[in-house]
């Protein structure tokens, strides 16, 4: 029992950074981009997150707080994913260049950048970024009260996760109100789904495309600050995200678009991933349980195209650029 | 309306890069009416009616709404001026609901109840039959165009664009739209119908404007003229609308198909128990509503569909039959069996849309060069004779298919298969979409197939040119046989009957499950 519980408390907080890549990618992806760069997102936001919530603590010293800490550190971040998710939109957006390669093109630019500015961080810091012990908590600990997570069984599996945790569902829930219910979110779907109806229905193209595809961006990097802040510790390390990204991206096809099966799929693949520590098998090698989450989206990737429902393929225009005059 | 013209067109060109798409067009037409714009394949009509409609804009000229000239740079701009248009490629979101496609584009909350009783008081103004929560991709073509309309209606427009509304309908279908055309018109709304088809130009129009090669011919008043006279605006010469159709000679079996079951690949039996023989000089028509087992029916004898049972025997002239089931696509085609399919979006089968005439030649004449390279001169010289013996009009063998209209892209698809002098030559929808003109052309090229001795298969919308182009006819229900009729002695009627009800008798509890068949119980 407890071992199991044990496994998922670690399972969610593994996931957690892939809840928001994934999210962001969901988004991006119903506008009919398809962005292949989360990773390099995730790390822009990772690095620029971490040195928000570093340099603050710097200038203010003692009086340095907490929530402001992680708030900077959400913004930076967000910022961060967004200017990157910006140059790709105005190169498949605006210029119509093909999505893939841009794409993979910022994943590329995006690690650089986010390796680059961890590393001087290091570097003109002695060697060691890393918050002090008292903001971290603030990072890292549930914001719940003791008396909250002390209930047996559901305070830890409940109550018991930092704060980004329960950002993330709520940004989930949200969005799935918006993509559902909201005139806005129909229109985006429409764009993403087909967007010369939705040019002839007067909806601006490149308006939804533009900002589903920065929010999606901004939302994803949270990501990767979310991984450096609590998974590796508040300290930037060369190691940076391990593929994090990518994993994201292999996640929206297996939630099926939809932001809250991303939470799930993200705990999941979080327990996926944490296997090899949690659950060991003898002379099984943790190579093994570490491709686990990319056998699991192939067979839901099957499973999915026998089912063949249509509310569950991807948005039909997904990948290309629309030009109004083209023939 | 006052002096004022409700929409007038004044010195209008468009031009797709090299190509001339519109050249200095104006007219003009008043309020209240049903104008028909008439024009051959390629001539502009719908280029013209984009940029009324926002979708394209004019290089030069302006239009005026009621007397003032107005910017119409998008589809928005056109709903602020009451323009609404149907794009003949429907323009919904497959995953939406009839309501959520209606609604797209509006501002302000999303209250579907409102929605949906709005679409219902529309409909039931004007006649539409609709489901507000059906979703797109489970309608009939027919269904789809209704919400279409009823989009453009709910916007509050006040002129109506259609672009080809009945190339998809049944003759029962198309009865109905224009009762609801007839009910708008009354109600005060200005409709312009984009076609080709003379007798319906004839029956909905006031007026007719005619457009040729992107250059308007003239506007006359509908009671004023006759199909024969338009014809001649349109074309620009006097043109025979007969159709040659000599009595088969010599006529042997060539195909014979016997209790031929084939299953889609969804796993959905869409050919029950088909058994016919096609022979050696004659046209074999095959009628029957959209989607009652045509496309899977000849891609079968082509080899492109898993055959449940059943078998396919080819008799061909001086050598041995030959069991065509189990055989692949290309041993088929070798043998001398040639499909020419033209596909709704009339690009998805048979040609590459990026590639020139040349290249998509290319696609049967790779294996004729000789030693390791392509030959690229042989289809070169094929596309060159193609292009001079149909009309084919294109600026050079190498510019792209898919910037060609729709006409030329079919007869180079069509030139392609008969090029390759086929024994049996499979076509369906080989005039869809087309002008009278270019359909002509492309109905005497199959009766020249014909006289060679070819056995030509013919699957048709249009019910008028299947009963004077054919021999004989081979109608289809609901992926049954339902008759095979003498083209000769049969009637319009008869066909309609045995589209909708197997044998041609109306059975209780019966239902026509195929497409359009709610439609039809109601036009």
């Amino acid at each position: 029992m407890n071992a199991l519980i044990l496994l998922i408390y670690n399972a969610v907080l593994n996931g957690a950074p892939l809840m928001y890549g994934t999210m962001g990618e969901v988004l991006t992806e119903k506008s009919g981009n398809l962005n292949l760069g989360v990773e390099g997102m995730m790390y822009m936001g990772g690095a620029i997150g971490l040195g928000a919530a570093f340099y603050y603590e710097k200038m203010a010293g003692a009086a340095a707080s907490g929530p402001v800490a992680v708030v900077l550190a959400i913004l930076f971040a967000f910022a961060a994913g967004a200017f990157g998710a910006l140059i790709y939109s105005w190169i498949t957006i605006s210029l119509r260049a093909n999505q893939n390669v841009t794409g993979l093109a910022l994943s590329i630019f995006g690690t650089g950048v986010g390796q680059f500015i961890g590393e001087y961080m290091r570097v003109q810091e002695g060697g060691f970024v890393a918050i002090s012990n008292g903001l971290k908590t603030f990072f890292q600990n549930s914001p719940f009260p003791a008396s909250v997570r002390g209930i047996p069984v559901l305070g830890q599996l409940l109550f018991s996760y930092n704060i980004f945790v329960y950002i993330a569902i709520i940004i989930a829930l949200l969005m799935a109100r918006f993509l559902n219910k909201s005139r806005a979110g129909l229109h985006l779907r429409a764009v993403g789904e087909s967007p010369a109806t939705a040019d002839a229905a007067g909806i601006d193209i490149s308006k939804y495309k533009y900002l589903a595809t920065v929010i999606g961006g901004g939302i994803s990097a949270i990501g990767g600050m979310v991984y450096i802040m609590t998974i590796a510790g508040c300290v930037w390390n060369h190691d940076g995200l391990a593929g994090e990204g990518w994993l994201a991206v292999a996640l929206v096809i297996f939630c099926l678009w939809k932001p809250v099966g991303a939470v799930f799929g993200a705990v999941l693949f979080g327990a996926l991933m944490i296997m090899y520590v949690r659950v060991q098998i003898p002379m099984v090698p943790d190579q093994l349980y570490k491709i686990l989450p990319y056998i699991v989206t192939v067979l839901v990737l099957i499973a999915v195209s026998l089912r063949r429902k249509r509310e569950n393929e991807p948005p039909a225009s997904l990948g290309l650029s629309y030009f109004r005059e083209d023939r | 309306m006052g002096s004022a013209h409700a929409i007038e067109f004044r010195n209008i060109s468009k031009y797709f890069g090299r190509k001339v798409a519109n050249e200095n067009i104006s007219f003009s037409m008043d309020g209240g009416m049903i104008l028909s714009l008439l024009g051959e394949n390629g001539s502009g009509k719908t280029t013209l009616m984009n940029m009324l409609a926002g979708i394209y804009y004019p290089d030069e000229g302006e239009i005026l709404i009621n007397g003032s000239p107005v910017q119409i740079r998008s589809p928005k701009d056109a709903f602020s001026y009451n323009i609404g248009m149907v794009h003949q490629h429907f323009k919904l979101v497959d995953l939406f609901t009839a309501a959520e496609n209606i609604a797209l584009g509006e501002h302000g909350k999303l209250d579907r109840a409102a929605i949906s009783a709005r679409i219902r008081e529309i409909s039931g103004r004007y006649g539409f039959i609709i489901d507000p929560d059906k979703k797109v991709y489970e309608m009939s073509v027919s269904e789809k165009q209704t919400v279409e309309i009823v989009k453009v209606l709910y916007r509050g427009a006040d002129v109506l664009i259609l672009d080809e509304p009945t190339a998809v309908l049944t003759p029962q279908e198309i009865g109905h739209l224009f009762t609801v055309l007839r009910a708008m018109k009354a109600d005060g709304k200005s409709i312009i119908i984009i076609t080709h088809k003379l007798n319906e130009v004839m029956e909905i129009s006031d007026e007719v404007a005619v457009l040729n090669h992107g250059r308007f011919i003239g506007k006359v008043r509908t009671c004023d003229t006759n199909p024969q006279k338009l014809t001649e605006m349109m074309v620009g010469h006097k043109v025979a609308l007969e159709i040659r159709r000599p009595l088969p000679v010599d006529p042997r079996p060539r195909i014979v198909i016997d209790d031929l079951t084939v299953r889609n690949h969804e796993g959905v039996n869409k050919a029950h128990h088909i058994s016919f023989t096609a022979y050696s000089g004659e046209i074999l028509g095959i009628a029957g509503i959209a989607g009652s087992g045509q496309k899977e029916l000849l891609e079968a004898i082509a080899g492109l569909q898993v055959i449940t049972s059943g078998s396919i025997k080819y008799l061909p002239e001086g050598k041995k039959p030959m069991e065509l089931v189990g055989k692949s696509p290309m041993q088929i085609r070798d043998a001398g069996i040639s499909l020419a399919f033209v596909p709704e979006d009339r690009l998805g089968m048979g040609l590459v849309g990026s590639m020139g005439m040349s290249g998509n030649m290319l696609l049967r004449t790779w294996k004729r060069g000789k030693g390791l390279f392509v030959d690229e001169k042989i289809s070169r010289d094929l596309a060159e004779k193609i292009r001079n013996e149909l009309d084919v009009s294109t600026p050079d063998v190498m510019y792209p298919v898919r910037r060609l209209s729709g006409g030329n892209v079919q007869k180079v698809l069509v030139g392609r298969e008969i090029a390759s002098a086929p024994s049996v030559l499979l076509s369906a929808y080989a005039v869809r979409g087309l002008d009278i003109n270019t359909s002509y052309t492309i109905y005497n090229l199959m009766t020249e197939q014909k006289e060679k001795g070819v056995a030509v298969l013919y699957v048709g919308e249009d019910l008028d040119v299947l009963l004077e182009l054919c021999d004989r006819i081979v109608v289809l229900c609901d992926g049954h046989v339902s008759g095979i009729v003498d083209a000769r002695t049969t009637d319009k009627n008869e066909i309609g009957l045995l589209m909708t009800s197997i044998g041609g008798q109306p059975k209780n509890g019966e239902t026509t499950s195929a497409e359009g068949g709610k439609e039809k119980a109601d036009a």
